[in-house]
């Protein structure tokens, strides 16, 4: 919805559809980022179920994923961070069992990828 | 039981690009809860931080059918809400059966939104009250509310020379819900995930009204770093300031009994709202503290152990 | 067939709802509205009606459970008065934003301190700015067809707004009248079913009702609201027209007893109007040119019909039962806004009377008309009917 809307075109009362919010990216606010080493991952969906950002996307993968200790992990796992809306806070980083998420200054990550 | 893959195979009520603070604790409280619904569910939210920073207009997080009215009336705007389903039911104007869940801070439950609270209780309207309980009216600063814990330094009632802070203890809301005599009410900390989906499934099975007090930690006013919600919320029940219990059809059950409690000063340190009660001349309200949460601790055994009915 | 029954002003208002028979009603008893309340429950009881009702545990609830009921799609209605209006305040400003088509029977009390249980105008004047469609009754008739005039308006898709039904607390909520009152099958002809675009048990589209709204959208919504009341006007009018075909009567902007050709008018609303209309007939029987004009829509106010009719009078004494305190009465308010695009005003008093239910009687009506026939009018001084000097 553009910023510019004027009062006729908007919604009656102020009514909204849903999930809106994907417009809006979150993930501008972050200063730390979740690096994550999916070769130590278990899946467990501990961080998952934290993630305040819902910005960890799960699929059900029949095939199944390499994981910890070179085990298959099938049905539902976890994939890369959704760097659109993570703000960065480390709870996946601080509840991961396997520690397998690193919290990184942003700027250390970008210098390396270059 | 739960695990916590039933948790994150449903699609979240709550989408991302909402404004909540990082690291706070209420998504996972609200997406648990909601997952926990076999049924569609409608939202009534009070105003508070999870309002506030979900609708942020033009933006919506939400998924599910939603409304918000005042600050004080959740409980009051699901009773109608469950009342027009029940007519519109009965009338032959809409099919589906659906679940209906409000959700407030501490501020709307324990102090203004009392009244509508009780009231909705009483009736028997049959809706989930959850409470995410942060200890304070968190969404303007850490204000004092009737949920703010004794000795925390809060705006309205801060620590100084002369003052620890709030020197009462905070209202026990699960037992005041309890007390109208519904089926179902219960405490649940925002780390266990599985135990709220747990909680929550029960609640929403319950015929008549139920109740859910979920602690969740503040980064942003209990002045942590974001990183340590779970950690904290996971210390509150090690501590036993927060246990993990529920009240079915009167009776108390504790889920949880640490096998060794945790002194309370681990759940203290390092929350700022708390630095203060480490100095010399206030270690005395540490000690109190302790006694007030193994008090408290002791009561809640003997009510499991009578299994009187509340 | 329509049937005369002896009727209290709650007790028509009461069957105005039952004969809607709304989806949801919740309410609490505060004097002088508690019949409205204790009648419909009755009606429930005995399943002469099948509307869920919500015996809440105060004002603030009960219209935020109407609320609730009515963003979730039902029909649903409220009824309240003075204290109980003051406490829900909260929530009668933040409905009308919401665009949900409530209506709410409102009996006049006045407003403590000093707590008073009798009629005066003070509870609704004081909502004037927040949005409500007002529509004011002298009787319980106007009562009674003024609940059903209210639900059109209120659910029709160009206003979509709360409206408020009033009536005076006592004199007319307790006072029995014969009270014409339409057959059941033609009121649930005229009345039809609401049908919401948008509601929350709606579960394909779930929509997001109530949202916060800041500087850069809070505005546009409200000019929405502002351009819905405005077009209650011309809603109001239609619906009365249509409404007039089931009762016979008519429904204007204000009604205007003898006021064509007279010299003094006055502006009075509700209850007292009767009394007006009995002192008007006395003097015209002496040959006095002299006029009433009650109004009947207040909000929105149809300023500029009442400009047409009060143009050429030579004096105008508006009535008010409620002081708005520092400033002009707001009915007089109302009146003089209204004329003051004329080159020539006609010449103009306010008076109060009847605060806290104290009694308006013919005799001061009279002395009203004979003051302002004798030109002794301060337009900038507010005068006070029947008080204690």
């Amino acid at each position: 919805m553009a910023d510019k809307t004027g009062w006729k075109d908007l919604m009656r009362g102020g009514d909204l559809p849903p999930a809106t919010s994907r417009e809006y990216k979150t993930g501008s606010w972050r200063s730390l980022r979740p690096v994550l080493d999916l070769s130590n991952c278990i899946h467990c969906m501990i961080c998952v179920a934290y993630c305040p950002d819902m910005c960890i996307p799960v699929v059900r993968s029949e095939e199944g994923v390499v994981g910890r200790n070179g085990r298959i992990y099938k049905g539902l796992v976890r994939l890369e961070t959704d760097f659109d809306y993570c703000k960065g806070c480390g709870i996946c980083a601080e509840e991961c069992p396997t520690d397998c998420i690193k919290m990184v200054r942003e700027e250390v990550v970008e210098t390396s990828s270059k | 039981m739960a695990t916590y893959q039933d948790i994150v195979s449903k699609p979240t009520p709550l989408a991302p690009g909402h404004r909540m603070c990082a690291g706070c604790g209420i998504p996972a409280i609200v997406n648990s809860i909601i997952a926990a619904s076999d049924k569609p569910v409608i939202v009534a939210n009070a105003t508070g931080c999870l309002e506030v920073t979900s609708t942020i207009y033009p933006f919506s997080a939400w998924n599910v059918p939603w409304v918000h009215l005042t600050f004080e009336n959740a409980a009051a705007v699901a009773a109608g809400i469950e009342t027009a389903y029940k007519a519109l039911k009965k009338r032959g104007k809409i099919k589906d059966d659906v679940n209906i869940i409000a959700f407030g801070g501490d501020g709307g439950t324990y102090d203004i939104g009392i009244q509508a609270l009780s009231g909705a209780l009483e009736r028997g309207h049959r809706f989930l009250y959850v409470v995410y309980d942060n200890e304070g009216y968190m969404n303007t600063g850490n204000q004092r509310s009737g949920a703010t814990p004794f000795g925390a330094d809060t705006t309205t009632v801060p620590a100084g020379t002369k003052s620890i802070g709030k020197t009462q203890w905070r209202k026990n809301i699960v037992e005041i819900s309890a007390a109208h005599r519904i089926p179902y009410a219960a405490q649940a900390a925002a780390h266990n995930v599985v135990d709220i989906y747990n909680k929550a499934k029960k609640a929403l099975s319950a015929d008549g009204p139920s109740f859910l007090a979920v602690l969740q930690p503040c980064t942003t006013n209990w002045k942590y770093d974001t990183a340590l919600t779970m950690k904290y919320s996971k210390l509150a029940v090690e501590t036993n300031f927060w246990p993990l219990y529920e009240i079915e059809n009167g009776k108390v059950h504790i889920n949880y009994k640490p096998k060794e409690r945790k002194p309370i000063e681990e759940f203290l340190k390092g929350q700022g709202r708390y630095r203060h009660l480490f100095k010399p001349e206030n270690r005395y309200a540490i000690e109190e503290f302790q006694s007030l949460v193994d008090e408290e601790w002791e009561r809640l055994l003997k009510l499991e152990e009578s299994g009187a009915k509340l | 067939m329509s049937v005369y029954k002896p009727l209290t002003g709650a007790q028509a208002t009461a069957e105005a709802m039952r004969q809607i028979n709304p989806d949801v009603v919740a309410a609490y008893p505060i004097t002088p509205q508690t019949p409205i309340v204790e009648f419909f429950a009755e009606f429930v009881a005995n399943g002469l009606v099948d509307t869920e009702m919500i015996p809440v545990e105060s004002e603030h609830s009960a219209l935020s459970c109407v609320v609730g009921a009515a963003a979730a799609g039902a029909r649903a209605m409220c009824a309240t008065s003075s204290q109980g209006l003051a406490l829900m305040w909260e929530i009668v400003a933040a409905t009308p934003g919401l665009r949900l088509p409530i209506v709410m029977p409102v009996v006049n009390r006045a407003l403590s301190t000093p707590i008073n249980i009798h009629c005066d105008h003070s509870d609704t004047m004081g909502t004037l700015t927040i949005g409500w469609v007002q529509i004011y009754s002298e009787n319980a008739q106007e009562a009674y067809e003024n609940v059903f005039l209210a639900l059109k308006i209120a659910e029709h898709p160009d206003v979509l707004l709360p409206v408020m039904v009033m009536q005076d607390g006592f004199i007319t909520g307790h006072g029995v009248e014969n009270v014409k009152v339409l057959d059941d099958a033609v009121v649930k002809e005229f009345v039809g079913q609401r049908n919401p675009d948008r509601y929350l048990l709606d579960l394909e589209h779930p929509y997001t009702i109530g949202p916060l709204a800041l500087p850069d959208f809070y505005y546009e919504v409200k000019r929405q609201q502002e351009e819905a009341i405005e077009r209650a006007k011309e809603v109001y009018l239609r619906a009365g027209e249509e409404l007039a075909k089931i009762t016979g009567n008519t429904y204007p902007y204000f009604e205007e007893y003898k006021s064509d050709d007279a010299e003094a008018v006055i502006v009075i609303l509700n209850s007292a109007a009767g009394t007006a209309k009995d002192a008007i007939d006395e003097l015209r029987a002496e040959g006095r040119k002299v006029g009433l004009i009650k109004p009947k829509l207040f909000r929105p106010f149809p300023y500029k019909e009442y400009r047409e009719v009060l143009k050429d009078k030579k004096v105008i004494g508006v009535l008010d039962r409620s002081i708005s305190f520092g400033s002009y009465a707001p009915v007089y308010a109302e009146i003089r806004n209204a004329l003051f695009e004329l080159d020539h005003r006609p010449a103009m008093q306010s008076y109060i009377y009847g605060l806290g239910g104290r009694d308006i009687f013919k005799s001061e009506i009279k002395n009203v008309f004979e003051e302002l026939l004798s030109g002794n009018v301060d337009s900038e001084k507010q005068k006070y009917i029947g008080l204690r000097g």
